[in-house]
């Protein structure tokens, strides 16, 4: 399915090539990946037949959209609730004020448990802040060390020594400083989320500094030369020279670690209890009723999606940013 | 006073198997205006010469004098044409040069003296019609042309070109050549210019200087070429004075520096080239 994707979706954003490619090959590809899928969900629907457990017989693809749409219906009953406590707490207020004109009405806080597409929220946003922090972090430092032969030389063993780290090394420590450090009466973020967000940064900078450092380092000497001739200051330097050359191994980079991101994310937040969709998987396991499966599936796929729309969503970003529209994306 | 002067420029390269001298004693006095062609044989060491007049490689004896001034890095007022055009492949041609003259003139020009200024300049190579296009949408010869207007916006004292028509097509190179006449007839830059083009080299330059072959390479003979301008190669071809400096220069190349063929040479050659290269690369 991925490598059917990947063929096909550079075809039709190519805004330059589409008059060029046959339709045959588009459709092929099309019906090809199709054909992966269906393929897929049989073998799938088969396996789960032989596959029994304790929480009863492994999901297969009827039982998971049944899943799916039970997930969105509940989505939707308890935002209605929600809608319907607003609407009890504003009558109860307007009651009031009509009984006592003095009555100051007390703000009252819904409390539902978040849905499956509410955890599918905050796992979106503490995975873009986490990254965005890693990527502020990362390309500069790539830059430096890139520009620096010495720097690199410096650097580089640290980097080779933290890459390899898993997120579940880094969480308590990540933890214990976070309970220590972040202390306010009235935090704008939770602790939770700040903990998720460092673990994330942590493991997904080390692609975006490495690749930033090779592609900087790669920047043709002769264009280094025209510079060296104009005596253009380091920031015009980087800016006009540096940073556009070395464009498409920053994307690289940030492809990787967003992948890393996210998959870290998911790992994080099951550890760390941190509300997302790692804590919705866990807590489907942890409660363990015959839906559960078919329920932690769903998840599974809705995981594995998301992941393939942030890696296309770059892939637009690297496209829109990069002066070399002719390049190759994959 | 000399307006440029190569003062017994030697230059070593550091490699593994100990220093690399590329270039022993290189002397040399370029006047005002004067259009001097640099020829030898290929890892003679012409382009070090040049990188060293540019700046860009450090002499390990002896220096270089520009109007009296030691040169030790690299300038705009010694532009260099690069061999392979070197233009910023994200930038316009217009923004290719743009980014020069903003360096160059940055407090010196108003804006639209500056737009008239590299206008001026795109025009003078002939390229008008095609500044706003970016360096993968025109030929190899139009790069060539932008990268010449990029180093004559800078109004260099001395303008440096390393092989500047060796990758064209003979036909673009002509016509190339023919510009670069016009353009010296018009501004009287001071040109060195490194070609291993023996027609090139007679039909453009006032003098040739002919290089001996490396390690350790430095001049060999120096011809003045004295043919009036504007030339014109079709009457040049049938004119004896042209051929006879042609012929000097080519028994130069090809009789007194020749370069020797047999098998172990050759590969010791090509292994001083790497190592130029090498060291070349780790001291750039």
């Amino acid at each position: 399915m991925r490598l059917a994707f990947t063929n096909a979706i550079p075809l039709r954003l190519g805004r330059a090539n589409r008059v060029e490619i046959p339709w045959a090959r588009l459709v092929r590809t099309t019906a090809l990946s199709m054909l992966g899928i269906v393929a897929f969900l049989f073998l799938w629907a088969a396996a789960a037949r032989n596959i029994d457990t304790s929480l009863g017989q492994f999901p297969g693809p009827a039982e998971v959209s049944a899943q799916a749409a039970n997930l969105f219906q509940e989505h939707v009953a308890e935002r209605e609730r929600e809608r319907a406590f607003y609407q009890r707490v504003e009558e109860f207020n307007a009651r009031r004020l009509a009984e006592d004109p003095n009555y100051q009405p007390k703000p009252r806080q819904y409390t539902g448990k978040p849905t499956f597409l509410d955890q599918i929220g905050t796992s979106l946003v503490t995975v873009a802040a986490g990254f965005v922090l890693a990527t502020l972090l990362a390309v500069p430092i790539g830059i430096v060390i890139g520009l620096s032969q010495t720097l690199y030389a410096a650097i580089n063993p640290l980097i080779q020594i933290f890459k390899p780290v898993s997120p579940l090394a880094w969480l308590p420590l990540v933890t214990m400083v976070v309970s220590a450090v972040y202390v306010s009466d009235n935090p704008a973020f939770s602790k939770s989320f700040i903990n998720s967000m460092l673990t994330v940064m942590l493991c997904c900078l080390w692609p975006t500094v490495i690749n930033t450092a090779v592609g900087v380092a790669n920047v043709s000497k002769d264009l280094v030369n025209v510079s060296r001739v104009l005596r253009l200051p380091w920031l015009t330097h980087v800016r006009r020279v540096v940073l556009p050359g070395a464009i498409p191994m920053i994307f690289t980079g940030l492809r990787l670690s967003l992948g890393i991101a996210w998959m870290v994310l998911i790992a994080a937040e099951m550890l760390a209890q941190n509300p997302g969709l790692g804590k919705f998987v866990w807590d489907e396991f942890q409660n363990g009723s015959s839906s559960s499966l078919g329920r932690i599936m769903v998840a599974v796929l809705a995981i594995g999606l998301i992941g393939f729309l942030l890696d296309r969503g770059m892939l637009l970003l690297q496209r829109a940013l990069s002066w070399d529209k002719s390049a190759i994306l994959r | 006073m000399t307006h440029l002067s190569i003062d017994h420029v030697s230059i070593e390269f550091p490699t593994p198997r100990g220093p690399f001298k590329a270039l022993s004693d290189v002397n040399l006095k370029i006047e005002r205006g004067e259009f001097v062609s640099l020829i030898g044989h290929s890892g003679c060491g012409k382009s070090t010469v040049l990188n060293i007049v540019a700046g860009l490689y450090q002499a390990t004896e002896g220096g270089v004098l520009l109007e009296g001034r030691e040169v030790n890095e690299p300038g705009p007022e010694r532009a260099v044409v690069f061999q392979n055009h070197s233009l910023l492949p994200w930038l316009t041609a217009y923004q290719n040069v743009e980014l020069a003259v903003k360096q160059v003139f940055r407090g010196r020009k108003s804006k639209a003296e500056m737009r008239e200024w590299i206008e001026h300049n795109l025009m003078l190579v002939h390229m008008g019609h095609a500044m706003h296009k970016r360096p993968d949408e025109i030929s190899g010869g139009m790069k060539q042309r932008v990268g010449i207007a990029r180093a004559l916006a800078m109004e260099p004292q001395v303008l440096l070109m390393d092989e500047p028509f060796g990758a064209l097509d003979a036909l673009t190179r002509a016509h190339l050549q023919d510009s670069l006449m016009e353009i010296h007839a018009e501004l009287r830059n001071t040109v060195i210019m490194i070609t291993h083009d023996v027609d090139e080299a007679v039909l453009l330059s006032d003098r040739i200087v002919m290089m001996t072959n490396g390690p350790a390479a430095t001049v060999g003979e120096i011809l003045e070429i004295d043919l009036p301008r504007p030339r014109d190669r079709v009457a040049l071809a049938e004119d004896p004075r042209y051929n006879a400096y042609r012929q000097s220069v080519l028994r130069f190349l090809y009789e007194k520096q020749r370069k020797v063929e047999d098998l172990p040479k050759r590969a010791a050659s090509r292994a001083a080239a790497r190592a130029e290269q090498g060291g070349a690369r780790s001291a750039g």
